[in-house]
């Protein structure tokens, strides 16, 4: 899925800032703590130093490749497929908390 | 004890279907070698331990029933799968991915589940939940990543065969540095159904092996399209085995990346020097392919802007295929992630966010478009090209540690390949008696193309001495 949420602009193309750690930190809902984000933002500099490299190709005529071998339009029948299909036990038995054939999640939304 | 352990796959099928050997032997000395360096190596995160027990019904199948280890990151009903992840700890998966479930069909036996950098993040082992592996050719050294453990596994003698999984390197790579054959096949050639998603548009099931015949015979029985992975694709999969010892007179054959800064003068490039040697020895037209910085005729792409395309792709792709461990359904909630997970996570959010997706992304999948350009032109002149699999011999534990790039380093030679979908092979080229460590030589073919590969693998593999289970005298 393609993130659209906007992140705080960082003008020089290979710095990374730790305000930009923290606003991707929250985006990807990855739990970060104040030590880390110095870390991470200099790991992230120097990664986008190497990725920055793809400037020096010209691209501006070619089309981008999302899929190597050429397939297009895979669809499946639009049945149930019953040997896939899990028993509700099945289903939970990897949750860690469940109640009454349900998995309990945190709420969410509030109360009235 | 006995050393039936050592067998290869090849071997231990033939001999077991002539009852030369009995199972309850094989596996006694499987589990005698696990039970002795497991400890000590830390491959196996799992075991079964009603293996023997499966390996009686598989007795009149193909695979005969022989014990076959397989990285952590494919579904197993009644193994547990973590992908070496605290997130997934304990996790027991509700059906079986399709590779695996293929392997039972054909009489083979899921032995255990290999040690891996975790959700085969990174080329060492190292970044794994669960402690690193060690590399059994020498405890000291790392034996590369992702597949670490499967290839760990076939160099201790620990099974008879393995599995990996490729996004970029992953079981090439650990493959050269465990002294092992390793198999990439195309994308698509084998099913991703039930693998602990990475880079899906990357991502390759394959065997990792004691031999090249071996390989052709794990690849016969996972390819094949499936209806629960819609990237298979319906490319007929012909018999691996059967053009596997006719030779490679005629094969035309290109040397690549040895002229790269990296290369000049290291053992790895004298190495495939000495094999291309080897190779032309046996038939082939060898002739080297200049290394280049933009797309020309006749020349090769740098692998350097590769590690750029392979960066932004996959670390976007992770970022969407790892969004689901929320610990609600299954696993544990998203602090248990590890550094390297928490990395790529946060810098495939970055790339794909507004305002940068088309700078990073779209311009990543531009490169990959001149790779595949430079290939198809590449494969009208040439029917493989050869190269080092690593720039070097296994390097020492503790070496992934604190670098962010690491990996995509380590794995430049596998990259231009793997953003491709081309199906490529290690095999061993180079041994250095000091320190028991190996250089693997990988071999690459257009799309489909695995059994051209694994010929010229098999041709170059029976005409040295590099291959530590085939006995000859040097």
């Amino acid at each position: 899925m393609k993130k659209t949420s906007s992140v705080p602009v960082h003008t020089k193309t290979s710095v990374m800032s730790t305000a930009v750690v923290q606003h991707i930190a929250k985006l990807a809902n990855i739990p970060i703590t104040s030590a880390e984000e110095k870390k991470l933002a200099d790991g992230f500099t120097t990664t986008l130093g190497v990725v920055d490299q793809l400037k020096k190709l010209d691209t501006s005529t070619v089309e981008p490749t999302h899929q190597v071998t050429g397939l297009q339009n895979v669809l499946r029948d639009d049945g149930i497929d019953r040997d896939r299909m899990f028993t509700q036990e099945q289903a939970l038995a990897n949750a860690l908390h469940t109640h009454n054939g349900y998995i309990v999640v945190e709420q969410i939304l509030d109360q009235e | 004890m006995g050393t039936l352990n050592t067998l290869t796959l090849t071997d231990a099928i033939r001999k077991l279907h002539n009852n030369e050997i009995t199972l309850d032997a094989l596996y006694a000395d499987v589990n005698s070698a696990v039970s002795s360096k497991n400890s000590a190596l830390n491959i196996y995160l799992a075991q079964d331990k009603y293996a023997e027990k499966s390996a009686e019904k598989g007795t009149l199948s193909l695979l005969r029933g022989v014990p076959i280890a397989v990285k952590d990151n494919f579904l197993t009903v009644g193994l547990p799968t973590t992908a070496s992840s605290k997130v997934l700890d304990g996790f027991m998966p509700p059906y079986e991915s399709t590779v695996t479930s293929k392997l039972k069909k054909a009489g083979g036996v899921i032995f255990g589940k290999t040690n891996m950098d975790a959700w085969a993040h990174g080329s060492s082992t190292e970044t794994s939940d669960y402690g690193p592996t060690k590399n059994p050719r020498n405890p000291e050294h790392l034996p590369g990543g992702s597949s670490g453990g499967s290839a760990a596994a076939v160099a201790a003698d620990m099974c008879i065969a393995a599995i990996g999984s490729e996004t970029a390197g992953s079981i090439r790579q650990p493959s050269a540095w465990c002294g092992v054959v390793g198999l990439k096949p195309t994308y698509g050639r084998v099913s991703r159904a039930g693998v602990v998603a990475m880079g899906s548009s990357l991502d390759c099931p394959g065997p990792i092996t004691k031999t090249v015949e071996d390989a052709a015979i794990l690849l016969n029985v996972i390819a094949g399209q499936d209806k629960y992975d819609a990237t298979t694709s319906p490319v007929q999969v012909p018999d691996f085995t059967k053009m596997l010892k006719t030779g490679v007179k005629g094969v035309r054959v290109g040397i690549a990346y040895i002229d790269h800064e990296k290369l000049v003068g290291t053992p790895a490039a004298k190495a495939v020097e000495q094999a291309a040697e080897v190779l032309q020895s046996l038939g082939a037209i060898v002739d080297r392919v200049p290394l280049s910085q933009t797309l020309k005729d006749n020349t090769i792409l740098t692998p350097d802007y590769a590690i750029g395309v392979y960066t932004v792709v996959q670390r976007g792709e992770v970022s969407s295929n790892l969004a689901r461990y929320d610990g609600i359904r299954y696993g544990h909630d998203r602090t248990h992630f590890g550094d390297e997970a928490k990395r790529r996570i946060m810098l495939g959010t970055f790339t794909l966010s507004k305002g940068y997706a088309d700078k990073y992304y779209v311009k990543a999948q531009q490169v990959r478009s001149l790779y595949i350009q430079n290939f198809r032109q590449l494969f009208s002149r040439y029917d493989v090209l050869i190269s080092p699999t690593s720039p070097g011999y296994a390097l020492k534990l503790g070496a992934s540690k604190d670098n962010p790039m690491f990996g995509e380093l380590e794995d430049m030679l596998e990259e231009p390949s793997s953003i491709t979908g081309l199906p490529g092979i290690n095999v061993p080229c180079g041994h250095d008696k000091k320190t028991n460590l190996y250089l693997g030589l990988n071999i690459v073919s257009a799309q489909w193309n695995e059994g051209l590969v694994l010929r010229a693998g098999y041709a170059f593999e029976q005409n040295t001495y590099w291959n530590s289970w085939l006995k000859k005298d040097k």
